[in-house]
């Protein structure tokens, strides 16, 4: 009953948005789940995380250079959050034929390099990402677990400085989730950012 | 009196060397970048943006540069802001522009508070790049366009625009 009414919702809410030209969630909507291939080999889904009041989805790369300049704050994150609650879930989105420093192999290498605390997942078919609507990397979501679905409470970016982290001034993810976890409303619920398109895959 | 001929022979030099090169990029503001967008003479303004980091952008820039030998475009203006950090002016900017010859004006514009100016400059922008955005003085028409250019579509859609 469950998987009959999430299959009706996706099917209403992608014929509602086709005809749009921005796809993808805005706040308040109740996100997807998925089940997408860690560096690992392990497939990862939302509900695998029982316990979890939320996630922190992060839609990055290897190869941007701000989802460079932003990798320690994305495992920062999870450091501070993971603990409360909110773990770090990271998606690959890009197409690794247009982007071969974004191949499966290279994830799996970066991920060990760095010590990746987080599960680092690829979008084969880039469904999940279209979904979710990421159109840069890094593209963050914060949602909220709310019986078993998922809330969309922030989208966009980490912090107002992507060069200087110490001149970080507006953070952005950490005040949606120090605002859900006090339960509280969202100062900033949406930001946007200059980053990397998302390497589409060819038609 | 050698205080006074060190500067002349500093300022030569300097004056010299800024012929030498193709241009140098000038550091602009948001303020600066909106009075450029909303300026109404009557040219046609195509503003691209871009930078040295994002390899479509630097894909589709020679059919910005390739305008200018356009008949069709002589009342055509164009400037390529670069969203490259300012700390990578002279090391990437200044010798991309140099090693490629540009000719557009380039300028880079100077704030990575990002949020609180992208929807100033188009409500649409998702803030991806390339961006390009048509202008038309005298009627402030514009038109903005979130994808990388595909050869000969920059012209055509351009050519559109002025036509309308």
């Amino acid at each position: 009953m469950k998987t009959l009414t999430l299959i009706l919702l996706t099917m209403f809410f992608g014929a509602v948005f086709t005809t749009a030209d921005k796809t993808g969630y805005q706040v308040g909507d109740y996100a997807m789940d998925f089940k997408l291939k860690n560096v690992d080999g392990e497939m990862v889904s939302l509900s695998d995380y029982s316990e979890a009041k939320g996630f922190i989805l992060a839609f990055t790369c290897n190869t941007c250079p701000y989802a460079v300049l932003y990798e320690q704050r994305i495992i920062d994150l999870h450091e501070s959050f993971a603990s409360k609650g909110f773990p770090v879930i990271a998606i690959n989105p890009n197409d690794p034929i247009k982007q071969p420093g974004d191949s499966f192999e290279e994830m799996k290498t970066r991920a060990t390099d760095k010590n990746y605390p987080f599960p680092y997942l690829v979008d084969d078919t880039q469904e999940i990402t279209r979904s979710y609507g990421a159109t840069n990397t890094p593209h963050m979501y914060v949602l909220k677990n709310v019986n078993d679905k998922y809330q969309v409470m922030y989208i966009g970016a980490i912090d107002n400085n992507p060069k200087e982290p110490e001149n970080v001034t507006k953070t952005y993810i950490v005040d949606a989730i120090n605002a859900v976890l006090n339960k509280k409303d969202v100062p900033v619920k949406a930001t946007k950012a200059i980053g990397c398109t998302i390497k589409w895959k060819s038609a | 009196m050698t205080m006074k001929l060190s500067v002349i022979v500093i300022a030569t030099i300097l004056h010299f060397s800024n012929l030498i090169l193709a241009q140098n990029v000038r550091v602009i503001d948001v303020v600066t970048l909106e009075k450029i967008l909303n300026e109404s003479n009557s040219d046609t303004r195509v503003v691209n943006f871009w930078a040295t980091w994002c390899k479509p952008c630097i894909e589709e820039l020679p059919y910005f540069e390739a305008l200018r030998d356009n008949p069709l475009f002589n009342e055509v203006e164009v400037i390529l802001i670069s969203l490259d950090f300012v700390s990578d002016l002279d090391s990437r900017v200044n010798r991309f522009v140099e090693k490629q010859n540009i000719q557009s004006t380039v300028m880079l514009l100077d704030d990575t508070d990002y949020n609180s100016w992208i929807n100033k400059i188009e409500q649409s922008w998702s803030g991806a790049i390339p961006a390009t955005m048509f202008i038309q003085g005298e009627t402030g028409k514009r038109i903005f366009f979130e994808k990388q250019f595909e050869p000969g579509e920059l012209e055509n859609e351009l050519t559109n625009f002025i036509k309308h």
